[in-house]
């Protein structure tokens, strides 16, 4: 099997994946299931960091990547954050 | 330096949390560990990324503290009424990121001898660039609609000024500057700065719609396929990839500006399954799995709350996307129905409370600008000492954001089994005794359910007019986003009390006490 097959394998099969998962969140939780999974799109952290690091790139090639770096730490770092706020406000609840 | 195998095996590892972390969320007790599981998982991902190679250490440092402070400063910071505008604003980001990923891959392939700049790679940083541009200027647009600084007539306040100027600024001299700078390349480069100056001059118009805007819409459109095509041809021409990013950038801010308000919770799910799919993208782009499979879930869940909230006002996707929505002629004059409005004080209200076994509230967007729901809160535990039983009823598209509401509510420590969905509490509306509306008034207009004619007909509604007595605190008569009179208003069973939310339940919770 080609690279590209085996990629649009996992693409799909993770689709499926979500959807049969993501059905069962109740609509309580929809705000943090948004910054949640925004914080895990900020994946491209992975990416960016690859790139920005990379000794024998061209330096623009790197500047880019530094700035996708940032761009991506915000959503990790501040998804995981703020969806941790909101689901201690549902848990924690006092009489 | 790790081997490949073992870098790949961990982020299997990371895509499983990243899937438990979405399975955690279904119930309100697990949800706090599936968010940390996401986060061990993301931090696992990236902790095996660094040690997998030698790197130049000095761009990724500043990359990462630079981010995760203004991430952590803004999470930190945000008020719980302001989540929409956060989450728009964190759309915006993954998509710009993914345009810079892939903007910096496909540098350092045509650079670099060895590297594969093969059909798979191009065709994949032309749809990252291309999904990451739109969701980056059409989050910006939805960031800029909530925070009400783009696309009106009032006056604004000094940071939304700067913002809202900034960055027009921003776009247009670097639009222009890198024309000049890549002035060799023709008409690509010109064509930059034309697109440059277009975005930050639309972004300054003080409406929603302006002549000629479909036309852009759909020009942007066959351009970004234009474009697209040739970034495929020759991948090492960096100016024809900026040229794709303005031209879809165009589009971004075209297809969100003309979408109306209270149709911002559809647009926010449909940009966050736009970063999810960007990130797919960037996926292709460098042939990682973790990204592919990280970018499908986030895709998938924004779409599936997109379609949540399209049949919540019972529209199409696309009617949302390109229809219009206002009253139509068939409207009956508001004068009309607001005939027999009967206006009430908060001792009258108070007197109505007293009696009453069952209360529910039914808050809306109203009562997030009012900032009113620990007052709301602390009216229903004064009901409750006194015997009443209190449920909130949500509506799905209650807010600026799925799920809005809830998020206030549990704010104030209201315990979310008190909080019930549309259609659980329907069928017993009938033995209701008071309803309060909140800052509601669309998601409770009868019309949707007699009036085939109305622009919300079929919408499904919570039905407050079968209770037995209505309370609707308003501040004035003005009509909701679909701009039509609302006969529950003047109902016989309808009292209505016109102040500002917060000011109204205050006064109720004092009005009762004293009784």
């Amino acid at each position: 099997m080609s690279d590209l097959v085996m990629l649009l394998t996992v693409f799909v099969l993770a689709i499926f994946v979500g959807f049969e998962i993501i059905t069962k969140v109740p609509p309580t939780l929809h705000t943090p299931l948004m910054s949640g999974s925004n914080a895990i799109s900020g994946i491209t952290v992975i990416g960016a960091l690859i790139l920005a690091g990379a000794i024998d790139s061209p330096e623009v090639s790197k500047v880019l990547a530094t700035v996708a770096v940032a761009f991506a730490a915000v959503n990790v770092v501040g998804g995981f954050l703020v969806t941790n706020r909101m689901l201690k406000m549902f848990s924690a609840r006092k009489k | 330096m790790l081997s490949q195998h073992v870098v790949n095996i961990v982020y299997l590892v990371a895509a499983v949390l990243f899937i438990l972390d979405l399975k955690w969320m279904s119930h309100p007790r697990t949800a706090v560990r599936g968010n940390a599981a996401g986060a061990l998982g993301m931090a696992l991902a990236i902790a095996v990324t660094l040690l997998s190679d030698r790197y130049d250490w000095s761009y990724i440092l500043i990359g990462l503290a630079v981010g995760s402070l203004i991430g952590a400063v803004a999470a930190l910071r945000v008020k719980m009424t302001s989540m929409p505008e956060l989450v728009g604003l964190f759309n915006g980001f993954g998509g710009a990121a993914s345009v810079l990923v892939a903007g910096s891959a496909i540098i350092a392939a045509v650079a670099s001898p060895t590297a594969d700049t093969g059909l798979q790679m191009r065709i994949a940083t032309v749809a990252s660039a291309f999904i990451g541009s739109i969701t980056f200027f059409g989050s910006y647009v939805a960031f800029g609609k909530l925070g009400e600084f783009l696309a009106v007539k009032w006056k604004l306040y000094t940071w939304q000024k700067v913002i809202k100027y900034g960055f027009s600024l921003v776009v247009a001299a670097g639009a222009v500057g890198y024309a000049i700078a890549a002035a060799d390349a023709g008409w690509p480069a010109w064509l930059i700065a034309a697109c440059g100056i277009l975005i930050a001059g639309v972004l300054l118009i003080k409406k929603e719609r302006f002549p000629g805007m479909d036309a852009l819409k759909i020009a942007s459109a066959v351009a970004s396929v234009g474009v697209a095509v040739l970034v495929v041809m020759q991948p090492e021409s960096s100016v024809l990839f900026w040229l794709l990013v303005v031209v879809a950038g165009v589009l971004g801010v075209i297809l969100t500006l003309s979408i109306g308000g209270a149709d911002m919770p559809v647009v926010i799910a449909l940009l966050n399954s736009y970063s999810g799919l960007a990130a797919a993208a960037t996926g292709f782009v460098i042939d990682n799995n973790v990204l592919i499979i990280a970018g499908s879930l986030v895709g998938a869940s924004g779409i599936i709350l997109t379609n949540i909230m399209c049949k919540a006002m019972n529209r199409s996707l696309v009617n949302v996307l390109f229809g219009t929505m206002g009253p139509t002629a068939d409207t009956p004059d508001a004068d009309d129905v607001y005939r027999t409005v009967k206006s009430t004080s908060a001792d009258e209200i108070a007197m109505l409370l007293d009696g009453a076994q069952r209360v529910v509230i039914i808050p809306g967007y109203g009562m997030a600008v009012a900032q009113a729901q620990h007052a709301v809160r602390d009216l229903a535990n004064e009901l409750e000492a006194r015997g009443a039983n209190v449920e909130y009823a949500i509506h799905p598209v209650a807010g600026r954001m799925p799920g809005h509401m809830n998020v206030l509510l549990a704010e104030a420590d209201v315990p979310y089994e008190a909080l019930v969905e549309m259609d659980d509490i329907n069928p017993t509306m009938a033995q209701v005794d008071v309803a309060i509306v909140v800052g509601a008034n669309d998601v409770v207009n009868p019309v949707a359910r007699t009036d085939p004619q109305s622009p919300i007909a079929g919408m499904p509604i919570i039905d407050v007019d079968k209770a037995r007595t209505v309370v609707v605190i308003k501040r004035s008569l003005s009509p909701g986003f679909a701009g039509i009179p609302n006969p529950l208003f003047s109902a016989d069973n309808t009292l209505m009390y016109f102040e500002d939310g917060k000011r109204a339940i205050l006064d109720l919770v004092a009005a009762v006490k004293e009784l």
